[in-house]
């Protein structure tokens, strides 16, 4: 009970951390000082507090977007182990479920862009769904290499049985896959900008050009979540989940969080975004890492 | 009790084809007596089979017999039987009440009593196939059939495109029951008798091999595997949207149902089986999902949809043979439980699918997805019923997709364990493949939904689009809470799908770590909803006495939208298809600009389906060759006589020649 208590509480606070931390990174590779590192919560604050415009083209579907993907966000995060090895909706198959609901915000996300009827949102919408489609198989893959050693489909099972020492080969390559997943999945860098003024280069953030008020607040915590989420399986897999849980547990997360915000932040820093027509290749190569490891996973010790 | 149940299901639906058809011209009685006679059907056959399937764990198989001139007609229920009876009468009885709603507006211009008699035909002859128990009565319902769902495909045959559509379904419908009259002329051979249960005693023969193809490619011809499917993207879209949504929601089925009561015969299955099934499903799945996402006919993009949730069903059923094979209970039952699940969820949630696209060719008269849009604001129960159908079908949770697939995925992550290398990278093959198949629907799926119900109307038929009567809509509505209701009660789910899937796998218990995952799949489903419901009332109170306004939407500055300037099918699309882009047959068609004053320039890019173009002139062949045959046919009864008695002469002097001993 306290573990599940400790497990929302992480969830629902840290998320717009990590934001801040990414942007903190990017002000101090640009040289400037930065705003503080809470600035996403007062920004969340201020959005809380306003009115909100819809536009008269829009119907229930515009406004459910928000909320399913903020939920599915958050039902994703309390699917994946956290600073325990067991999860609150943790059971024998969750690791495809997690999958699927982080899938099922996407689907509302992008039947909300093209409810606006906006030219721009729909293309938003359909890169969205082009490299999200991609990306599932690679995500799948990195899952099977995970959960090959225990047959069966829970992280409960899955991430510590990764505990011995150095991360398996297989895991690194799983790690590889999953990063790359991250990195397209979050809509950053190199896949998306998330800060250019240029609708027509943007993914995620022209998708939810219209949204504004208490809508834009749930899409923006939404989208923290869901980084804070992915990151978190990214650093189970090379840093199993300590048994005991608790104080050390927590600790490794959070620290680990911040080791991956820095690292978003120095990869959007320093790398520019790749043209469009590269993103596929990218994704591909992340499917190729997890086959590569999953086929190590497989053939390891068997005729 | 079950089979007389449903014995008197199929004798009310006879009743009432007899009774409709004798009707004629009167519509509206047609219409009414049909559509009430294949209603009480579906509630007699729904009771009768959940009944069966939630009753005794395990249904006893009656048989009752009669003698008959090709020996004895025998029909019975078991489990296998009740599962797909249960899908057969849930999307006929939804699918004949929505028929009455849109068939009624065509009263009095058109006759309708041959399209509501065989619509009852159809779902007679469906019921037969699934309780026959002999070769013979089987092959008879099967084609009965393939004939009543020929005449309602050729329904509208004023019109050229759907006359060629019902001729290649029969053809292809033909050459699929070739195969099936070897297969079951081999089985009766070695059991020396057509009876299921002779089948059974007989034991598995040797070319047990050889029969799982001829099942394989004979029933998959009905069910619509890769590339067998050329009929199936002509034949949906061409028949009336309630018919449609019968034939893709459960006649294609039946196809699924004679391979899975075909292994049946034919003993534990070989790895290689599975394998097999799993490439064709892998195929399928991709091709179809592919192929649909290039359509812009709403009817024949569901229809491709059909094609891709085959082969999910097929993945399932491959992963359950897998399993068998290699004494893993768990991943059997998994399979199996996965793919009948799919069935029955296919059954639902393209029905459904089938019955809005209806709906908006009821209210615009067009198909084609790029007229459409803003249909959201003007048919919105149709709508919201389509949206979903439509994250049912991309197996997003809390609905009844996402159990089945889960299912799926979860035969496919555990049949690593000690499977040899080579099949476990087929089982575990799986997972990606069923992974991109689900992203790539869900990407159709939105192009669907946005382009057709959302943004802003393209055309005027569009902006002056009605909702659909209460008979159209009603049947949407349940449909839409079925499909919700299977995804947040896993646990009856599991009751209704064991003994099947029992059976299937020749398991006797359900393996006890099945059971629990699945109300743990509902606990995460009822979360979901509890917080999206808790996110809607934090917002509403959020926004309760501020300022909310009404605006345009932001168009970047520009102040002259227009409707035509909104994302289209084809431009949502382009992304994800380039990629995949050898898969189709690419057609360009490029008028360049010419001279100085060029008059117009047009680009044409068409993809299209490879299978099609190889095939297409096969079946073409076949009708030309058999064409022929009309030579012989003049009308005049002495002849048929003649035929008759040269026939019999031929028997007759065959027999002489062969107890004379020259043979």
């Amino acid at each position: 009970m306290l573990d599940s208590v400790l497990h929302i509480a992480v969830l629902v606070l840290f998320p717009p951390l990590l934001l801040g931390i990414i942007n903190r990174t990017k002000a101090l590779f640009a040289g400037r000082r930065g705003a503080p590192i809470v600035q996403p919560y007062r920004d969340l604050a201020r959005l809380l507090r306003k009115g909100a415009v819809y536009s008269r083209t829009t119907t229930w579907v515009f406004r459910a977007g928000p909320m399913i993907a903020l939920a599915s966000a958050i039902v994703a995060g309390l699917i994946l182990p956290l600073v325990t090895p067991r999860a609150p909706l943790g059971f024998a198959g969750d690791v495809i479920a997690f999958a699927y609901v982080l899938a099922l915000g996407r689907f509302f996300t992008m039947a909300a862009a093209l409810d606006t009827g906006s030219a721009f949102e729909g293309m938003g919408a359909s890169r969205e769904a082009a490299y999200s489609a991609l990306a599932e198989p690679a995500l799948f893959l990195a899952l099977a290499v995970l959960c090959v050693p225990a047959a069966a489909a829970s992280f409960s099972t899955a991430l510590p049985a990764s505990a011995h020492g150095l991360p398996h080969p297989a895991l690194l390559a799983a790690a590889g896959a999953l990063a790359v997943v991250l990195l397209a999945e979050n809509s950053r860098m190199p896949v998306d900008d998330p800060n250019t003024h240029l609708e027509l280069t943007m993914i995620h953030e022209v998708m939810v050009l219209d949204h504004g008020g208490p809508d834009l607040a749930f899409v923006v915590y939404g989208s923290a979540v869901k980084l804070f989420v992915t990151a978190a399986l990214l650093l189970h897999v090379l840093v199993p989940v300590p048994a005991g849980g608790g104080a050390v547990g927590l600790a490794l997360l959070l620290a680990g969080e911040v080791l991956v915000g820095v690292l978003v932040g120095a990869v959007e820093s320093t790398m520019a975004r790749l043209r469009l027509q590269r993103v596929p290749q990218l994704l591909i190569a992340a499917s190729v890492f997890g086959a590569v490891g999953l086929a190590v996973q497989i053939f390891q010790g068997r005729p | 009790m079950t089979l007389r149940l449903v014995l008197l299901a199929v004798a009310v639906l006879v009743t009432g084809t007899v009774a409709t058809a004798l009707c004629g011209r009167r519509d509206r009685s047609a219409l009414g007596v049909g559509t009430v006679a294949a209603a009480v059907a579906s509630l007699l056959g729904i009771g009768a089979s959940a009944g069966a399937l939630l009753g005794a764990p395990r249904t006893a198989t009656v048989v009752a017999s009669w003698a008959a001139p090709v020996g004895e007609l025998r029909v019975g229920v078991d489990a296998l039987s009740a599962f797909f009876l249960l899908c057969v009468f849930t999307v006929s009885g939804l699918s004949a009440v929505y028929g009455a709603g849109y068939l009624r507006p065509s009263a009095g211009t058109r006759r309708l009593a041959p399209v509501v008699a065989f619509f009852q035909l159809l779902v007679a002859a469906m019921v037969v196939v699934v309780i026959a128990r002999d070769a013979v009565l089987f092959l008879a319902a099967w084609e009965l059939m393939s004939i009543a769902s020929f005449f309602l495909v050729g329904f509208e045959s004023e019109r050229e495109e759907v006359r060629s559509a019902s001729i290649t379904y029969l053809v292809a419908s033909h050459a699929g029951v070739v195969l099936l009259i070897l297969f079951f002329a081999l089985l009766g051979q070695h059991a020396g008798s057509f009876g299921f249960e002779a089948f059974l005693d007989a034991g598995v023969p040797e070319y047990a091999g050889a029969l799982f193809v001829l099942a394989l490619v004979g029933f998959g011809t009905k069910a619509g595997f890769w590339p067998l499917h050329i009929w199936l993207p002509d034949a949906h879209p061409a028949a009336p949207s309630h018919v449609s949504a019968l034939m893709s929601g459960v006649m294609i089925k039946m196809g699924i149902y004679g391979l899975v009561r075909a292994l049946t015969f034919l003993g534990p299955p070989p790895s290689s089986w599975g394998v097999v099934m799993i490439g064709v499903g892998a195929v399928s799945g991709v091709a179809g999902v592919l192929h649909a996402l290039a359509q812009h006919d709403l009817k024949r993009l569901l229809a491709y949809h059909s094609v891709e949730n085959i082969g999910i069903i097929a993945l399932g059923l491959g992963l359950g043979m897998l399993g068998q094979s290699h004494q893993q209970p768990a991943v059997a039952f998994a399979g199996y439980a996965g793919a009948l699940l799919h069935v029955l969820n296919h059954g639902l949630f393209k029905g459904l699918l089938f019955q809005g696209a209806g709906s908006v060719l009821h209210a615009t008269g067009t198909r084609d997805v790029d007229s459409l849009g803003g249909l959201a604001r003007r048919m919105p129960v149709t709508a919201t019923c389509f949206l979903v159908g439509a994250a049912a079908i991309s197996g997003l949770p809390p609905l009844n997709g996402f159990v089945s697939e889960w299912l799926v995925f979860v035969a496919a992550f555990r049949s690593s364990g000690n499977l040899p290398a080579g099949w476990a990278v087929a089982s575990l093959a799986v997972a990606p493949v069923l992974a991109l198949i689900g992203g790539l629907a869900s990407a159709c799926f939105v192009k669907a939904c946005g382009v057709v119900f959302l943004g802003e109307p393209r055309t005027a038929a569009a902006a002056s689009a009605r909702e659909a009567g209460l008979l159209m809509r009603a049947p949407m509505v349940v449909g839409a809470v079925l499909c919700a209701a299977i995804g947040v009660a896993g646990p009856w789910v599991l009751r209704l799908l064991s003994a099947p899937a029992l059976a299937l796998a020749g398991l006797d218990v359900v393996p006890p770590d099945a059971a629990g995952p699945l109300a743990s799949v509902s606990r995460v489903a009822m979360v979901t909803v509890g917080v999206i419901l808790a996110l809607a009332i934090g917002r509403a109170l959020l926004l309760r006495g501020r300022d909310v306004r009404a605006s345009a939407t932001w168009g970047c500055g520009y102040a002259r939208p227009t409707p035509r300037m909104q994302y289209t099918a084809a431009s949502f699309a382009e992304p994800l298809l380039t990629p995949f882009l050898p898969v189709f047959r690419r057609e360009v068609h490029t008028t360049p600009p010419d001279g100085f004053f060029p008059a117009g320039s047009r680009d044409e890019e068409h993809l299209g389906d490879r299978a099609d173009a190889a095939l297409r002139p096969l079946v073409r062949g076949l009708a030309t060759l058999l064409g022929r045959t009309r030579a012989m046919e003049h009308g005049r009864i002495p002849l048929y006589l003649a035929y008759v008695l040269m026939t019999l002469l031929a028997l007759l002097a065959w027999q002489a020649a062969v107890s004379a001993g020259w043979w």
